[in-house]
């Protein structure tokens, strides 16, 4: 059948059709909707882990128990899986192992932008490159077939253009693949010293051998065009270069580790001036130079941010980039970032931090937006579980300054995926420092996924939640407050107070995503025109309902978008901003004299 | 038959990704290879969302190039003019005549854009610009302002009106179906804005 399908969707497609039977992720943008277009398929067992690293070695478990596994994650993700990556190298599989990384290109929604093709030539593993959505699905299932017939784990790469992207995709059947037996085989699943040395010579002779067959294997192709150009390319950058040259003579990779050596000779023989077009680093350029290849790549070619056609051609026909035309000139835009939610529970404790002024280390989720203006309450942002021990050590080694006016502040995704392992470190090495959770049990920053602290599956079933008050006590942490994150004094007091306790705190704000449960938490709010006087104080909690009216700076609320969360009329000193429905209790609930 | 390059923008939540689902899902059901391209991200958190949809015989980018977009179909005026560049000279721009102003303008120094024909008409003569948000809460359900659009675009494209419809079909439930298909043919009634204002030079 013929259908249109974005590159997730058909790397799930493929998986589905490949046989596959156990997939493991941890969400992250653009790799996320692969996982849950896989739940949809009731053949497959598909599971969020609490990190990248947990997925690669539970679907590694699922691989040596003889099935077909994928695990899913972002760039950055594989970082993380590191360290069971490089070893499952020498282990190789039972059942088909697929890693897939979406690696972005641009970093539409990431902190870098590593390029993860390097990971495959230093794990020494086979790396495929779909360009799109067909390819993602193909190669999917042909990935499946290179690892059981190679005794490797393969790598799938995509980027944001490939895996957001739309293309019609022609899908086939599900094939059947039964478990493989399990043999217990201590010289290649023990991984030791002893072990290792054997298995060594084996992934590089395995390496010597994907060499030969990335050249037959019919993911790397030539297609003869104009001889005068010769364009080496791979992934989207191919759509590109096909788009604004379409008669040259292409190499097309789809396989780009190992390369196809041979092909690469006779192409790059059988064309006047060749090129290397490939996004971010000269990851292919490098290995064609090293054949003693002349070729034309990142001189020309950006290894900064996304390519698109426009760059690609400006590249290729040596032209200056277009101008736009006229407008960016003439007219400044506003931009349009995106801002926390109205109504979001995050707001308030950041709030208070602002106005405890406080440094805050902070970390990755919605609530990095706590960075932005108006709040600019966050200090730091590195890697996903960083907050913590950050915060520990800038505390350590400056307590004057620091230990009553830090704090480090963390999502409960977050604090899952890496966070754990910080506090315990605090708690071991006697550290004093509070770190805030921001616990709306959902993963939301990347669209809402269920996660330990919710108690609910992917398939949105019941499962025991993860109790983060017990766990931070089991740690050691004796001072774990809850607090309610719309009570604004409440929770500037609690922070002032454990910032002042002589021993390390956890302070848990406890309130569920307002968007994802499309909370109305009271009757919407209003502002009386007459006792409001523009002092702008309330436009600093940042609530998007909140906007400038028809009387200058005094504001008005948004009726559409206000959920009544009553934070804007705790931070009037006036009482000019009232719920339009008097009777509900929120100013009694806040506990405001009102 | 030469490729067609359609722009989709608006604001998070506004409905720009549903309404290029379709267009993709149609050009497929008219036997047309079709590509698109868009950034998820924060959508959802009112960042401004952009979706490209391109088709003809063989799509190879997913990405319109500058000058290159046949249609802008704007849900919001900001976005339309943020996209301009894209816009074929006297391409078809489809603007709802609707503002939600961005947090920034609250605490920065750049304003929302005041008068927008005339920026448009730098580029193009051919302009829808109508409040279509009315338009939809008038039908019954502002969340009907992506079809609305989509019976605009239906106008330009050579593309029975039977497929349209069928596709609109497969994307929304049952229960609102009529109310989508009254949509789809508010927006076909609607037509251009100025039509025949030549630009000023
Ligand atoms: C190693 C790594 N994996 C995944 C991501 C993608 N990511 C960014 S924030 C986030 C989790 C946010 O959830 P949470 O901490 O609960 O905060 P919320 O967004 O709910 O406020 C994820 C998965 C990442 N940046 N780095
Ligand atoms: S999605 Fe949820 S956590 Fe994220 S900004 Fe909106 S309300 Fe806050
Ligand atoms: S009550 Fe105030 S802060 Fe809360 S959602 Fe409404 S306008 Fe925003």
């Amino acid at each position: 059948m013929k259908v249109v399908l974005s590159g997730n969707e058909a790397v799930a497609r493929g998986f589905y059709e490949a046989g596959g039977r156990f997939a493991s992720a941890y969400p992250g943008t653009p790799s996320t909707e692969v996982l849950e277009a896989i739940a949809k398929f009731d053949e497959i067992i598909a599971q969020w882990a609490p990190n990248e690293k947990v997925a690669v070695e539970v679907a590694a478990g699922a691989s040596l128990g003889g099935a077909r596994a994928l695990a899913v994650m972002k760039h950055v993700g594989l970082n993380v899986a590191a360290d069971p990556l490089f070893s499952l190298s020498y282990m190789g599989v039972n059942g088909g192992f697929v890693i897939m990384t979406a690696d972005d290109p641009g970093m539409h929604s990431s902190q870098n932008e590593q390029d993860n093709r390097w990971y495959a030539k230093a794990a020494k593993l086979p790396l495929l490159e779909p360009s799109d959505s067909q390819e993602a699905r193909d190669f999917t299932i042909q990935a499946f077939e290179i690892s059981e017939s190679f005794d490797t784990p393969v790598l799938l790469r995509t980027t944001t253009r490939v895996s957001h992207s739309k293309s019609v995709v022609l899908t086939g059947e599900r094939i059947d693949v039964p478990l493989k037996p399990y043999r217990k085989e201590l010289t290649k699943n023990v991984l030791l010293p002893s072990t290792g040395r054997l298995r060594h010579p084996v992934v590089e002779n395995r390496l010597k051998k994907l060499r030969a067959f990335s050249t037959v294997s019919g993911l790397n192709w030539v297609d003869w065009g104009d001889r005068k150009i010769g364009i080496i390319t791979n992934g989207i950058a191919y759509q590109y270069a096909r788009e604004v040259m379409p008669g040259a003579s292409y190499l097309k990779l789809g396989m780009t580790y190992p390369l196809p050596e041979k092909l690469i000779k006779e192409f790059a023989e059988g064309v006047e001036t060749l090129y290397v077009i490939e996004e971010l680093d000269p990851f292919i350029e490098e290995q064609v130079r090293m054949l003693g290849i002349k070729v034309t790549g990142k001189e020309k070619v950006p290894g900064i941010g996304e390519l698109n056609p426009d760059i690609v051609s400006a590249a290729l026909l040596d032209r200056m980039l277009a101008e736009d035309d006229f407008q960016k000139s003439e007219l400044k835009l506003p931009e349009r970032s995106p801002v926390l939610c109205a109504g979001c529970s995050h707001r308030g404790v950041f709030w208070a931090l602002k106005k405890l002024r406080v440094t805050v280390m902070g970390d990755i989720g919605c609530y990095t937006l706590g960075a932005l203006p108006p709040l600019n309450a966050m200090d730091s942002c590195l890697n996903m579980g960083a907050s913590v021990g950050m915060a520990e050590g800038m505390v350590k080694v400056n307590p004057e300054k620091f230990q009553k006016k830090l704090v480090g502040i963390i999502g409960d995704s977050t604090f899952i995926h890496s966070g754990i392992t910080s506090l315990i470190d605090m708690v071991y090495n006697r550290g004093i420092t509070t770190v805030i959770i921001l616990d709306n049990r959902i993963t939301a920053m990347t669209g809402h996924q269920e996660n330990p602290a919710s108690g609910i599956t992917l398939q949105h079933e019941q499962t025991k939640p993860l109790d983060l008050t017990k766990l931070s006590e089991a740690i050691g942490i004796r001072r774990v407050r809850k607090i309610d994150p719309y009570n604004l004094k409440e929770t500037t007091a609690v922070i002032r107070e454990e910032m002042q306790s002589p021993e390390p705190s956890v302070i848990i704000a406890d309130a569920p995503c307002v968007l994802y449960e499309k909370l109305k938490l009271g009757p919407v709010y209003y502002v009386d025109q007459e006792k409001c006087v523009a002092c702008d104080l309330c436009y600093k909690i940042g609530c998007p309902a909140l906007v400038p009216g028809p009387n200058g700076r005094k504001p008005v609320i948004d009726p559409l978008s206000c959920i009544g969360c009553d934070q804007c009329a705790q931070v009037c000193n006036l009482d000019a901003i009232l719920p339009e429905d008097l009777t509900f209790d929120n100013l009694a609930r806040r506990g405001r004299s009102g | 038959m030469a490729i067609t390059n359609v722009i989709f923008t608006g604001v998070g939540g506004q409905g720009v990704l549903l309404a290029s689902d379709v267009l993709a899902e149609i050009a497929l059901r008219h036997g047309l290879d079709v590509k698109k391209s868009e950034v998820h991200g924060m959508s959802q958190r009112g960042g401004s969302v952009i979706s490209q949809v391109r088709f003809g015989e063989k799509i190879y980018a997913p990405l319109v190039s500058l000058n290159q977009a046949d249609f802008i179909v704007a849900f919001e005026k900001l976005e339309a003019v943020r996209y301009l560049d894209y816009l074929k000279p006297n391409g078809v721009m489809i603007a709802n005549d609707y503002e939600i102003i961005p947090a920034t303008v609250e605490f920065g120094d750049v304003e929302y854009p005041k008068e927008i024909l005339p920026v448009f008409m730098k580029k193009t003569n051919r302009i829808i610009l109508e409040n279509i948000t009315k338009l939809a809460e008038g039908l019954g359900n502002p969340k009907v302002l992506n079809v609305i659009m989509l019976g605009i675009l239906s106008n330009y494209l050579e593309i029975p009106e039977p497929v349209w419809r069928g596709a609109i079909k497969t994307r929304v439930p049952d229960k609102f179906l009529e109310l989508n298909l009254k949509a789809f043919q508010a927006g076909r009634e609607i037509r251009e804005t100025a039509p025949g204002i030549v630009p000023q030079p």
